[in-house]
């Protein structure tokens, strides 16, 4: 490969177009937004150009902070929900026929292009005492009579992990096929039962994969605000349900932008933090 | 009875099946190669071996306890893979330990039998590299290190040295017989390399086809082969038509080999004779003419083709004997009868 320094401006010219979509679709709104995190609200309209910490100071509080934190446990414990049933899960199908393989990841693919409101109104009914699975378990004898799953954290639980399911399977997927079958045969060979092999060998081959994975499941779940609103209580609402109704119902833009902003650098730290441990981990 | 017994080893994946009632039986301590081309079965026959494929049919006995139903983790055997599947994120010394700390042996342990691996496989000091950092020799006996960890009573091999070049080969041919020889252990190793199997076998197992075509040790798989598959599979060799005359002698393309017989009823039969065993003279005579068609001089051995009638005999000569044949020239092919082997139709 040739590895010359660019000399004129024409060798540049590759880089304009990914420069051009950074700045037109991250850097310009991320920009506004850290800017209108800054501006005081006009109770009658919507905000004037100023620079005070308002909007940061008032987000400072307990309540706050407790939906803060239960953003972060939430999209924590999906992503680690996620993990420890699409691994397996995808570790299994790779192991089955082509043909097999290519149905089951249609299947998800589809599953992908439900929307989250469909995905929450779908569960809303699965839950619901009315209509819900209780009916079922209650016609083959399982239980007494049809309860209400919801609004609980376990509905709100439930139905994040759903959705974020296939995209943990399809991101898993690649990684696994292409690990070497035959590790896990040699691990057997040596005194290792199956599962003892895979929790030894196949899990610790591919733990950048996995810590890749939560990160992005984590991400993709901090981001959910229409889930928790229809599976679970207003305790159960994450800090992105809070934004969206600083931002569109109270039309508190500068707060809502706060918000925003702290919860994408509290995102990066932990982000940071999680590849830093891996890499001293590694360094071991 | 101590040794490995396969009983009537039958795998069919479908309809076709890829070992096809395979009998076998190996001493205790004996080392085999399983000869033959690729997808005749070697691999599916070893994996069976292990426990990693199940037979359609058929038991496979170890030291006279039936181990069919054993799953590969108490059959209590090391196996080399052709991939090597050293553990990626373990160093070269937890690799060799991962048996023993699965047997749960202790930290002392480990590192005492892990350090006399190490200088088995003559790597002592490397216990703390990354297995990344090892080039392919070095793998390679770490591979077969932590194979033999727990001092298996069986050990197996698929393809071992088919990734290294060839001077690393023939080297760790001889270190892997040496090896075996000295921990007395049983062995089945898999190879389609047959000057390999020669190298290191007590006893060569060739397949075709699922079946096990001979088995016998390699000198006489060699000198005796069963059919013109093996002969032609081992070695070189100049497979050439046999008829009988009229008159009741033998002949091979025209002139009469004084001496040879052929099994009693038969006329017509494939002869093998091993290039080394073809004299070249001067033409006339008892000998079958020819003319040179092409000289391969490797310096150490002279390959001579003759050309008889459209059929090419190869000699292989050393330059000490060798008769100054140029291309064109016509020679005399004599076959001596005692070098003739009658193969069946
Ligand atoms: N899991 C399998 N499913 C179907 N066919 C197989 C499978 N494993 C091996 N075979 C077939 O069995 C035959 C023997 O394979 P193998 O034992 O790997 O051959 P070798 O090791 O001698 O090259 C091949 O034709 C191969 O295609
Ligand atoms: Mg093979």
């Amino acid at each position: 490969m040739r590895r010359e320094a660019p000399k004129s401006v024409a060798d540049y010219t590759p880089l304009f177009f990914p420069a051009l979509m950074l700045i037109v679709f991250f850097v310009v709104p991320f920009s506004t937004m850290i800017a209108v995190s800054f501006f005081k609200r006009n109770p009658s309209g919507f905000y004037t150009p100023d620079f005070v910490f308002d909007n940061y100071a008032r987000f400072l509080s307990v309540f706050f902070g407790g939906v803060l934190g239960f953003s972060l446990m939430l999209a924590v414990l999906v992503a680690v929900c996620c993990v420890c049933i699409a691994f397996p899960f995808t570790y299994l199908l790779t192991r089955r026929p082509r043909r097999v393989q290519t149905l089951w990841l249609v299947g998800l693919l589809s599953v992908l292009s439900l929307s989250e409101v469909i995905i929450g109104f779908a569960w809303s009914t699965l839950f619901s005492r009315t209509a819900g699975i209780t009916n079922l378990f209650v016609a083959i004898g399982l239980m007494d009579k049809p309860v209400a799953l919801l609004p609980t954290f376990g509905a709100v639980l439930t139905g994040m992990v759903y959705q974020a399911l296939p995209y943990t399977i399809l991101v898993l997927y690649p990684a696994l096929v292409r690990l070497d079958p035959t590790l896990l045969e040699a691990a057997r060979t040596l005194g290792a039962s199956p599962i003892r092999a895979f929790f030894n060998v196949v899990a610790p081959a591919l733990r950048n994969t996995i810590v890749a994975t939560l990160i992005m499941v984590f991400v993709f779940a901090l981001g959910s605000y229409l889930l928790p609103q229809i599976l679970g209580r207003p305790q159960h609402w994450t800090l992105s349900v809070l934004i969206t109704d600083q931002a569109i119902y109270q039309s508190n833009m500068p707060f809502a932008a706060a918000m925003a902003v702290f919860l994408v650098l509290i995102s990066l730290a932990l982000v940071g933090l999680t590849l830093l441990v891996g890499r001293r981990e590694n360094a071991l | 009875m101590p040794g490995l017994d396969i009983n009537s080893i039958t795998k069919k994946f479908g309809n076709f099946a890829a070992v096809d009632n395979v009998q076998l039986n190996v001493p205790h301590g004996t080392f085999v190669c399983l000869l033959g081309p690729s997808g005749c079965g070697k691999t599916t026959l070893l994996r069976m071996i292990a426990g990693l494929e199940e037979p359609t049919n058929g038991a496979i006995v170890l030291d006279g306890e039936d181990i069919t139903p054993l799953p590969t983790h108490k059959r209590n055997l090391g196996m080399v893979f052709q991939s090597l599947a050293l553990f990626p994120h373990l160093s070269v010394g937890d690799n060799i330990a991962y048996a023993l700390r699965i047997r749960g042996a202790s930290k002392e342990e480990q590192k005492k039998r892990v350090d006399e691996l190490l200088s088995l496989i003559h790597l002592t000091g490397f216990a703390d590299r990354p297995v990344a950092k090892l080039s392919g020799g070095q793998r390679q006996r770490v591979a077969i290190a932590r194979a033999l960890a727990l001092s298996p009573k069986l050990f197996l091999l698929d393809e071992p040295l088919s990734a290294l070049d060839a001077k690393l080969r023939e080297a760790m041919q001889v270190e892997l017989r040496q090896l075996q020889q000295r921990l007395g252990i049983t062995t089945i190793v898999v190879t389609h390399d047959q000057r390999e199997a020669m190298t290191m076998a007590d006893l060569v197992v060739v397949m075709g086809h699922g079946k096990i075509l001979q088995a016998a040790p390699p000198i006489e798989i060699y000198r005796k082969p069963a059919d013109a598959f093996v002969a032609d599979f081992i070695g070189i060799t100049n497979l050439l038509p046999a008829e009988v005359d009229s008159t009741g002698r033998t002949t091979i393309l025209g002139t009469a080999i004084p001496g040879l017989a052929m099994p009693a009823g038969q006329t017509k039969a494939s002869v093998s004779v091993r290039p080394e065993d073809v004299h070249l003279g001067s033409p006339g005579g008892s000998a079958i003419t020819g003319e040179v068609s092409f000289v391969r001089d490797l310096g150490g051995t002279i390959e001579t083709f003759v050309d008889v009638g459209g059929t090419s005999i190869i000699a292989v000569t050393t330059p000490r004997e060798r008769h100054d044949v140029p291309v064109g020239a016509k020679v005399g092919v004599t076959l001596p009868p005692a070098s003739c082997v009658v193969l069946g139709a």
